[in-house]
């Protein structure tokens, strides 16, 4: 029997990590939303590991603070231990990284969810698109109640179809036992999409308390206090340390003479893992010259004696991994708390989407997170935001936000998927960004507050405060290009302390703070500014000032880039009548469909000769002519 | 309008020995002009004049070549565009030399068909010939393909694909420790990568060193015969073209002006001059002969010395060998039938490390070890005859020079103390441009390499 439940402009099925930030800058544009989900205790539940960021998937985090996105401010309450990342390195490739405390999460952000208004969180499983001429219309959820929207978010992670594999053992399930989503998977099918099975895994959890901590080494967070939102004001300060161990050749002997019971090895697996998180199995196979193996052993909270053992995924069979466990140094008398496993699920190819994350086909309907092949709740996160305003702006009539590779992490992430598809789980990485010394951490609010608050999701006074920051880095740098430092006593001494050359002549001192050793601190006790900057706006100063040089060649590319974005090409160009342009191109184009010449571009296949035709084709006016006949 | 300035060389390989560099684009003159120097600026000179003047290294200000060019500003070009031609007389390596400092200066390396679509998209030609603009730019492209493909067969795209992966391994550990900082993957300091860099540099170098093999075997090795009067130049010549091409008389001073012939000489192609000998005289005519000699020798990439076996060594002897002294020389000791009143030792002496071969020209004897000897003074053990692939290409040269060009700003940001992820930008950049040579620059193997190479995963 089914009933009317309601209706409402969008709809997000799902409240994992994408589905929340769909839901939540959804409402907040002032859409009526309802989020459905499987379970209402699982709302941002981590079914992985127990952090968030990392090198690029951290820019990730600040970047959707900087658009009105949650997770930034949800972690920056409910972490145990921060730390900054590669912090000898250069400032394009610093990251900040929470361990989080996995209930309070889910707790801290299923009550967000509760207060928000035009948000209704509700308990329900999906089990049907209502689509009438290639337009989405609502859901209909198992228990019969038929919802109508103007627009849908998809989020359901790994949930399509999914199927636990534990040594020999199988079953349909979600991920830790959840209910899976079988039905949602086949009207995917039915309605036209085309599908991909992928897999990933987990390792066991055990309880802390019989760990040996002594036979490990500590990994503290950071003195210093940090945070991934720019709003945030309050820090944490008790953190939690986590601590690293190893593998060895004990570990390693039992991995191998376990082999064949490895669902692996043995064929039962028939999803595409992605490299980089292979289980331990694989490790142990493929690099069976490296003595040892980190393991780090995580807390999940701080109301929990649970830990995660990173670096020891798999899918062996349970008795295996109880054995495993006990040869680790620190772990000889742990007791397991849960087994690792390893999931199968559909995704959808996501070459099907446009770079909204709107699908070709069905006007309407949007899809986020895992189930556009990529894996991490960062990546997830990012796309149901992007989902969730390009949904409500859909309401709304507005045209789409869709953000450049040259803007941010997420642009580069959501074009990969859109334009390249991905044949394994699609992790963000900083080399996948060509343009990352422009795409730093420190910088994610200066690049995209604007657009935040264009859209409607920073606030009037956040904006304010934005400005002002702006607006000091810039004084600050012309300044410095103003100041003369010349040889002085002073000067010398702090060149000294510093260990840079002794000067020779007088410099300008952003010239000056350009030396390798030189910090913006040691600058202005020479040329002392007139009142003391914060230390974000000095710490912009300072690298904007140093790396000038490697800024302003990018920015120069990224010129380039920007024009080739501003050739649009019309969503229904006949590529296959272009003779000029190779075969395998055509074919390329016609299934991507880019919408500039930049995206056609990186189509996979299509090479810089047939962008030229392309672009001569497009001019020659013979498009129009395409377009009326098609009308 | 494209916002970028691009160039390339516009005249069909090893044709002729004039090349033309053609720039096209906003920025044309102003880059011609910062390489350029001459009676004016070319930006001050009038469109469509051809002006005289020579191309400097910008950076030291040395001049590198003397050079015709020509001004052609917009709209009136092939181009619509602002355009500039130089041409170049000194064959490939010249003309090669001022592309690559054309690209310094910011232009960019053309697209096969480039030029023509911009002619079609700014509308100098019509709209009905865009179909032909089009079987321009895949024809043009598939050639580039053809030949790219042959070139880079056999030896020389080994060569190349082992320097990328060298290049790929050291990005992909910087990337490694970028990417999982707590991964216990020993850490890539700036001394490895200036290591790798340099390492990569002096690589392409001998690279681009085959380019000037290449050139050489379809210019023929530029080689000059030199020797006092009588000696048997004349003779050698002829007895290396298998002809009687020169006149050989008894009578010293016979050849009086500068004889060209082709030859292959054990697969080394030789463009042979015969010179007038040299000595010290007071003749107006072979005086004037004498320093045409002097002049040839400057531009010969091989010298043949002839001494003569039958007579003392002389002063003007001495002075050969002074004169030959920064070049490849083989030192020749003819007509070895007659009574020997040469100093052996001495000659070996004057001769240093260059090789000495005995020849009776007109008994025919010693013939053979000449021909060895050239050969292996061209091959020098390096490349082995048979299997051997040049780097050729103008667009090749350019890419390799570009490449050289990015690891040296790497190996600069080094020295600048620039963090090891900056200096990976450059390093990255070599790798692509690499890539270009062999037609491959697919950016998904940096993340396949960094999979295959190190252990990562939770
Ligand atoms: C075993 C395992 C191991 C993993 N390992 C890693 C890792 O090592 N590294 C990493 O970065 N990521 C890992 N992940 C992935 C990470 O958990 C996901 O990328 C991330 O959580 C995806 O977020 P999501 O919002 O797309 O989906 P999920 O967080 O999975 O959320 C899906 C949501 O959809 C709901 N849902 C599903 N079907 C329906 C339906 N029909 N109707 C209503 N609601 C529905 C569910 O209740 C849930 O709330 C792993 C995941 C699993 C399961
Ligand atoms: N005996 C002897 N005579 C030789 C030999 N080689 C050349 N001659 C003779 O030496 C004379 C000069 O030879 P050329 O080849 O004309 O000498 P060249 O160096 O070209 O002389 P110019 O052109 O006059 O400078 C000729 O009569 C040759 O026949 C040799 O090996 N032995
Ligand atoms: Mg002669």
């Amino acid at each position: 029997m089914s009933y009317h439940g309601g209706e409402f402009d969008v709809i997000v099925i799902g409240a994992g990590h994408a589905g929340v930030e769909a839901g939540l800058a959804s409402a907040r544009m002032g859409a009526n939303t309802l989020m459905l989900t499987l379970n209402l205790d699982a709302v941002a539940y981590m079914p992985c590991n127990p952090s968030v960021g990392g090198p690029a998937k951290g820019i990730v985090v600040r970047e959707m603070d900087a658009l009105g996105g949650e997770m930034a401010r949800n972690i920056d309450k409910t972490h145990i231990q921060m730390r900054m990342l590669n912090t000898g390195k250069g400032p394009a490739v610093r990251a900040l990284r929470a361990q989080a405390d996995k209930f309070s999460y889910q707790h801290e952000m299923k009550q967000t969810i509760e207060e928000t208004e035009n948000l209704l969180l509700r308990q329900g499983m999906v089990e049907e698109l209502m689509v009438e001429d290639g337009e989405i219309k609502g859901v209909i959820t198992q228990t019969g109640a038929e919802y109508h929207a103007k627009a849908v978010v998809v989020t359901t992670g790994t949930y399509l179809r999914g199927k636990v594999i534990l040594g020999d053992l199988s079953y349909e399930s979600g991920p830790n036992n959840m209910q899976p989503s079988v039905n949602l998977s086949y009207n995917l099918k039915d309605l036209g999409f085309e599908m991909v099975r992928f897999k990933t895994g987990t390792p066991p959890r055990v309880n802390g308390q019989t760990i040996d901590y002594t036979q490990t080494e500590i990994q503290p967070g950071d003195d210093v206090p940090r945070a991934f939102s720019f709003e945030t004001t309050k820090f944490i300060t008790d953190q939690l340390p986590c601590w690293l161990t190893y593998t060895n050749g004990e570990t390693h002997d039992l991995i191998n003479n376990n082999l064949s019971r490895s669902p692996m090895y043995s064929g039962m697996i028939e999803g595409t893992g992605p490299r980089y998180c292979p289980s331990i199995e694989d490790k142990v196979v493929r690099f069976n010259d490296k003595p040892r193996h980190q393991i780090f052993l995580e807390p999940e909270g701080r109301n929990t004696k649970e830990v995660y053992v990173q670096g020891l995924s798999t899918s062996l069979p349970e008795d295996v991994q109880h054995n495993i466990l006990k040869t680790i140094p620190g772990l000889q008398n742990v007791r397991m708390m849960r087994p690792g496993y390893a999931i199968e699920y559909d995704a959808i190819v996501p070459t099907q989407l446009w770079p909204s994350l709107e699908t070709k086909k069905i006007s309407g309907l949007f899809t986020a997170g895992q189930i556009n092949g990529t894996s991490g709740y960062e990546e997830a996160a990012g796309q149901g935001l992007m989902a969730g305003i390009n949904a409500a702006r859909k309401v709304q009539h507005a045209e789409p936000m869709i953000l450049d590779r040259s803007d941010a992490y997420i642009g580069v992430l959501i074009d990969d998927l859109v334009t390249k598809g991905t044949n394994e789980p699609y992790r963000l990485l900083t080399s996948r960004a060509e343009y990352r010394l422009l795409l730093r951490h420190d910088n994610a609010d200066l690049r995209l507050t604007e657009k935040g608050y264009d859209i409607g999701l920073i606030s009037e006074e956040r904006y304010n405060r934005f400005i002002t920051k702006k607006e000091e880095i810039s004084a600050e740098i012309k300044r410095l290009e103003k100041t003369m430092i010349k040889v002085t006593d002073d000067a010398q001494e702090v060149m000294k302390q510093a260990g840079a050359a002794a000067l020779k002549e007088a410099y300008h001192a952003d010239v000056l703070l350009k030396r390798p050793e030189l910090t913006y601190a040691d600058i202005i006790k020479l040329a002392p500014a007139e009142k003391v900057l914060d230390a974000d706006v000095a710490e912009q100063v300072e690298i904007q000032v140093k790396y000038k040089g490697y800024i302003s060649k990018q920015l120069e590319q990224v010129g380039k880039l920007k024009k080739m974005e501003n050739k649009k090409l019309p969503e229904d160009l006949d590529y296959m009548s272009i003779k000029g342009i190779a075969m395998e191109a055509r074919q390329k184009l016609a299934e991507v469909r880019p919408l500039s010449m930049a995206q056609a571009s990186r189509v996979s296949g299509v090479n810089p000769a047939d962008v030229s035709v392309l672009h001569v084709y497009m001019e020659q006016g013979k498009l129009q002519k395409v377009g009326q006949t098609e009308a | 309008m494209d916002i970028d300035t691009i160039a390339a060389i516009s005249t069909p390989m090893g044709e002729g020995a004039i090349g033309i560099v053609r720039v096209s684009g906003k920025d044309a003159i102003e880059v011609a002009d910062r390489l350029y120097k001459g009676k004016m600026t070319l930006s001050e000179v009038e469109s469509h004049t051809i002006n005289y003047g020579h191309i400097i290294e910008p950076s030291t200000g040395e001049v590198t070549e003397e050079v015709m060019v020509s001004v052609l500003k917009e709209p009136r070009t092939y181009t619509k565009e602002n355009m500039v031609e130089i041409n170049c007389h000194g064959g490939l390596t010249s003309v090669n030399r001022v592309l690559q400092l054309v690209l310094n200066e910011g232009a960019r390396l053309a697209e096969p068909g480039e030029f023509t679509k911009r002619a079609f998209m700014n509308g100098r030609i019509d709209l009905s010939q865009a179909e032909g603009v089009m079987d321009l730019i895949r024809a043009k492209t598939d050639r580039a393909m053809n030949v790219a493909m042959n070139q880079v067969e056999g030896k020389l795209s080994k060569r190349i694909q082992t320097l990328r992966q060298a290049l790929l391994e050291t990005v992909a550990h910087v990337e490694v420790n970028i990417d999982y900082p707590e991964y216990d993957a020993e850490e890539m300091t700036l001394e490895i990568l200036q290591e790798k860099g340099t390492f990569v540099m002096k690589e392409i170098d001998r690279l681009l060193q085959t380019a000037q093999q290449g050139k050489i075997l379809r210019e023929g090795l530029s080689t000059v015969i030199i020797g006092r009067p009588n000696v048997g130049k004349s003779s050698l010549l002829n007895s290396l073209v298998h002809e009687n091409k020169a006149i050989v008389t008894e009578i010293p001073g016979t050849t009086r002006d500068v004889i060209e012939e082709y030859v292959n000489v054990r697969g080394v192609p030789l463009r042979l001059l015969d010179t007038a000998g040299i000595r010290d005289t007071e003749d107006i005519v072979e005086k004037l002969g004498v320093e045409r000699s002097r002049k040839v020798i400057k531009d010969a990439e091989l010298v043949l010395l002839v001494l003569n076996h039958n007579e003392p060594l002389t002063e003007s002897d001495q002075e050969l060998f002074e004169l030959s002294d920064e070049h490849d020389t083989i030192i020749i000791v003819n007509k070895t039938d007659l009574v020997d009143n040469i100093d052996m030792s001495k000659v070996r002496n004057l001769a240093g490390e260059r090789p000495v071969v005995t020849t009776s020209l007109l008994m025919d004897e010693g013939v053979d070890e000449l021909e060895e000897a050239i050969r292996d003074l061209f091959f020098q053990g390096d490349l082995e005859t048979g299997d051997m692939s040049y780097v050729s290409n103008s667009r090749h040269i350019a890419l390799l020079n570009q490449a050289k060009k990015s690891v040296e700003d790497a190996l600069e940001a080094v020295e600048a103390g620039m963090p090891v992820d900056m200096v990976q930008i450059d390093i990255t950049k070599g790798w692509e441009l690499l890539g270009e040579v062999i037609g491959d620059s697919v950016h998904e193997s940096l993340i396949d390499q960094l999979f295959a190479q190190f252990c990562l995963g939770k």
